[in-house]
């Protein structure tokens, strides 16, 4: 048994970590603050191959494996994780072509996402339907070789940047049951009928656009469409299973960043004549965040190594993952800002950023509560 | 990264769970309820060669690593937290000092017997009045022709009464806190050393726990373990690889809680279906679940890092304090979920709650652990 990263990993961690330190750090306020997508730290990730990490080389990436993506994920977000989210949605949104497109819609789309020269979405939920995806009323209506598309999407992470959209609607081709009537297909921007409403105002992650999409008769070609009409539902199922680790990485990472500013804050604040940090008080404060995330660590790196190893039980272990990563990123930016005091309150520091950041954790890909019924299911089905 | 476990260690957990389903599991309440000493069930796990699994082969043992050791564990924790704990104690703290520091005499005057099971281990460091305060030892040990004498009480001894070993730290200079304390093998047999009466205790009924009196106890120069003033240093090493082993029976107790508890909600029907429909029952299953992993690969993780020869401290630390309050919680939910039944002793659910408890005490408090932590996070 070995819990160490191999020499992939840790190269590509020191080098995220070491760009990271020097040019999105210092950048990560001002991104909070303006709110504005920061195009200038895709065009950096894009420079380094950050975002070729999430692709093979066949497709023009530079890893594919999922432990690597998590670890790159994991080091950006302790420092923005506006940021980490350029990385994770460019592996969100390709996921469903890399699991089930053709040699074709591979060959085409993969490389300019590798590249960077391009940027991907997931468009899953509807105003109407979050967690219960069965529900939603996007339809593409088969018309000779094209399907034509009507419909909205909600909460679309990076869909106002998005060059290729995997959107998922209703083809109404084999009755209404959400796992045989829902199809993927792969949506250009620049096709006509393809509309971007407004951009959200969030607590958090705010330099992430959050987009509503709209689809008005959007012709997509049949050749488009991801596998077989009606997998859509179990394609968008298994995606999530993907990316849920690495929505762990990045509250990993949140957690790490804070843990960090808290404890080299303790370090250097006086009170009562010592430094904080001499006070059990802070001690037991800073003990306990740093095992929660040792513990949502393990977690979260067994969640991507049995991707790597194609075990059989990645629902359950990505949902553990998540669940718990998110739940700590929580508690342990609230304790560092806690630990910060009134300073800890202020923008001066990025402690309440980091809180605000970590909210998001545990909402999207799954509410919390989503994770927890996902486990109990995979729980008793296993114990059945 | 390699999660995988070895053929070796797949191979210690079919045994030890063959053990623990087929003997342990019938034994489990008698001994909570009568309180007596399982000696039955230790002298089969001896036939099985479980009371030697970090003894090196050369000694007669198993010369298994950590993992395998914390599988092992694990397995009996799930059914009787008492035994585990007894073995436990024997292969870790009671041993594994006389692995790592005993000389090739002391290791072969000892180990072949402590392996065999011919004689249980304990780990004597504890005192009325050190508890985590290790260092400042009352028991001292007085030089005398060829030896040493060795005076004190010591306390909270697991396996005390019941072993033929004692591994005991005793103050050789007095005053002079950790550079002043030395480790000492003793004998049960030792016409020195006294075993007060078995203390009734909440839970871990069947572990023999009580004070240990050494009174003008002669031991031979020959029973220093290590150097004069390497006691205070052993008994930490012990204590780190002792903590693998808390954090084991408590993912053990708890895993045991949980099965039963999924078990019981699956049949158990209220409002017209099984009480494991309803979303509060599966959110606390989920919880439970989700927790035994972590703190499951926290333990090995603590593990393989000890096997591969690397630091080890803060992550042994991290999986005794995590490992067991998740168990506190999740033996409690478990109980939760029986409603009334749960809380019958008719019921292994109460016995576990009562079992889970020690696990936030001994080997450190968790308190405890979290000083050890906070200590080791700014040494990095």
């Amino acid at each position: 048994m070995d819990f160490a990263l191999n020499d992939e990993q840790r190269q590509i961690r020191e080098m995220v970590h070491d760009i990271c330190l020097e040019r999105v750090e210092p950048r990560a306020a001002q991104i909070d603050e303006s709110g504005e997508f920061p195009w200038d730290i895709k065009e950096l990730f894009a420079k380094h191959d950050i975002l070729a990490i999430p692709f093979t080389p066949e497709y023009g990436g530079v890893s594919g494996n999922a432990l690597t993506l998590i670890v790159a994920v994991e080091e950006i977000s302790k420092f923005c994780t506006t940021s980490s989210l350029i990385l994770s949605v460019q592996s969100l949104g390709s996921l469903p072509i890399w699991l089930a497109g053709s040699e074709a819609q591979k060959r085409k789309y993969l490389p300019p996402l590798a590249r960077g020269e391009q940027l991907a979405a997931f468009a899953l939920t509807e105003p109407g339907s979050g967690s219960d995806a069965g529900g939603m009323r996007t339809r593409a209506i088969k018309r000779g070789d094209t399907y034509v598309m009507n419909g909205s999407k909600t909460f679309i992470t990076g869909g106002s940047v998005a060059d290729t959209i995997v959107v998922f609607a209703r083809t109404d081709q084999n009755g209404d049951a959400p796992a045989r009537d829902i199809s993927a297909f792969i949506v250009e921007k620049t096709m006509p009928g393809f509309k971007v409403g407004k951009l959200e105002k969030k607590m958090g992650i705010r330099g992430s656009p959050t987009a509503q999409l709209f689809f008005e008769d959007l012709a997509v070609p049949a050749a488009n469409r991801l596998g077989h009409d009606g997998e859509g539902f179990k394609l968008a199922m298994q995606v999530l299973d993907h990316s849920r680790p690495g929505i762990a990485a990045q509250a990993l990472g949140i957690a790490e960043g804070a843990f960090d500013l808290a404890r080299r804050y303790a370090r250097d604040r006086r009170q009562f004549g010592k430094p904080i940090n001499e006070f059990q008080g802070i001690q037991f404060m800073l003990a306990d965040m740093a095992t929660q995330i040792e513990a949502a660590r393990a977690l979260t790196y067994a969640a991507a190594d049995a991707l790597d190893h194609h075990l059989p039980d990645i629902s359950l272990s990505s949902a553990m993952a998540k669940l718990f990563a998110s739940d700590t990123a929580m508690r342990v930016t609230t304790d560092a800002v806690q630990i910060l005091g009134g300073y800890g309150y202020l923008r001066d520091f990025p402690a309440e950023r980091m809180m605000r950041d970590a909210k998001i954790t545990q909402i999207y890909e799954g509410t919390n509560e989503i994770q927890r019924l996902v486990i109990a299911r995979e729980v008793l089905k296993e114990k059945a | 990264m390699d999660l995988s476990l070895s053929p070796e260690q797949r191979e210690i957990r079919k045994l030890a769970r063959e053990f623990a389903e087929r003997e342990v599991k019938p034994r489990a309440e008698t001994i909570d309820h009568s309180g007596e000493f399982p000696r039955d069930l230790i002298d089969k796990a001896a036939r099985l060669g479980l009371l030697g699994i970090l003894v090196p082969e050369a000694y007669g043992g198993a010369g298994l690593d950590h993992v395998s050791f914390a599988i092992f564990v694990e397995e009996v924790a799930r059914f009787c937290a008492s035994t585990a704990v007894i073995l436990d104690v024997h292969n870790s703290v009671g041993t594994e000092p006389i692995v790592l520091f005993g000389s090739e005499e002391q290791k072969r005057r000892w180990l072949p017997d402590v392996a065999q099971g011919k004689k249980l281990a304990a780990f004597a460091l504890t005192e009325p009045e050190a508890g985590s305060d290790a260092a400042h030892l009352k028991t001292t040990a007085t030089r005398r022709d060829g030896g040493y004498l060795l005076n004190g009480s010591k306390i909270f001894i697991t396996n005390a009464g019941e072993a033929g070993l004692y591994v005991v730290m005793a103050a050789t200079k007095p005053g002079s806190g950790a550079d002043g304390i030395t480790a000492f093998l003793v004998g049960g047999d030792n016409p020195g050393l006294h075993v007060g009466p078995k203390f009734k205790k909440m839970g871990l009924n069947g572990s023999a726990i009580a004070e240990v009196y050494l009174e003008n106890c002669a031991v031979d120069e020959s029973d220093r373990l290590g150097d004069e003033g390497q006691g205070f240093r052993i008994a930490m090493r012990a204590l780190d690889s002792g903590r693998i082993g808390i954090s084991a029976q408590a993912v053990g107790l708890a895993q045991g809680a949980f099965d039963d508890a999924v078990a019981y909600a699956r049949e158990r029907k209220q409002f017209g279906k099984p009480i494991a429909e309803l979303q509060t029952i599966q959110n606390k299953i989920a919880d439970m679940a989700v927790k035994i992993r972590a703190a499951r690969w926290m333990t090995w993780k603590a593990a393989a890092l000890c096997d591969a020869g690397l630091p080890f401290t803060k992550e042994a630390s991290m999986a005794k304090l995590f490992a067991t309050d998740a168990t506190m919680d999740i033996t409690l939910d478990a109980l939760q979920v029986f409603g009334g039944y749960g809380y019958l002793e008719e019921y292994p659910m109460a016995r576990r709650v009562r079992d889970a408890k020690a696990c936030q005490i001994y080997e450190g408090t968790n308190q405890v652990q979290r000083v050890v932590i906070a200590r080791e996070l700014e040494r990095a």
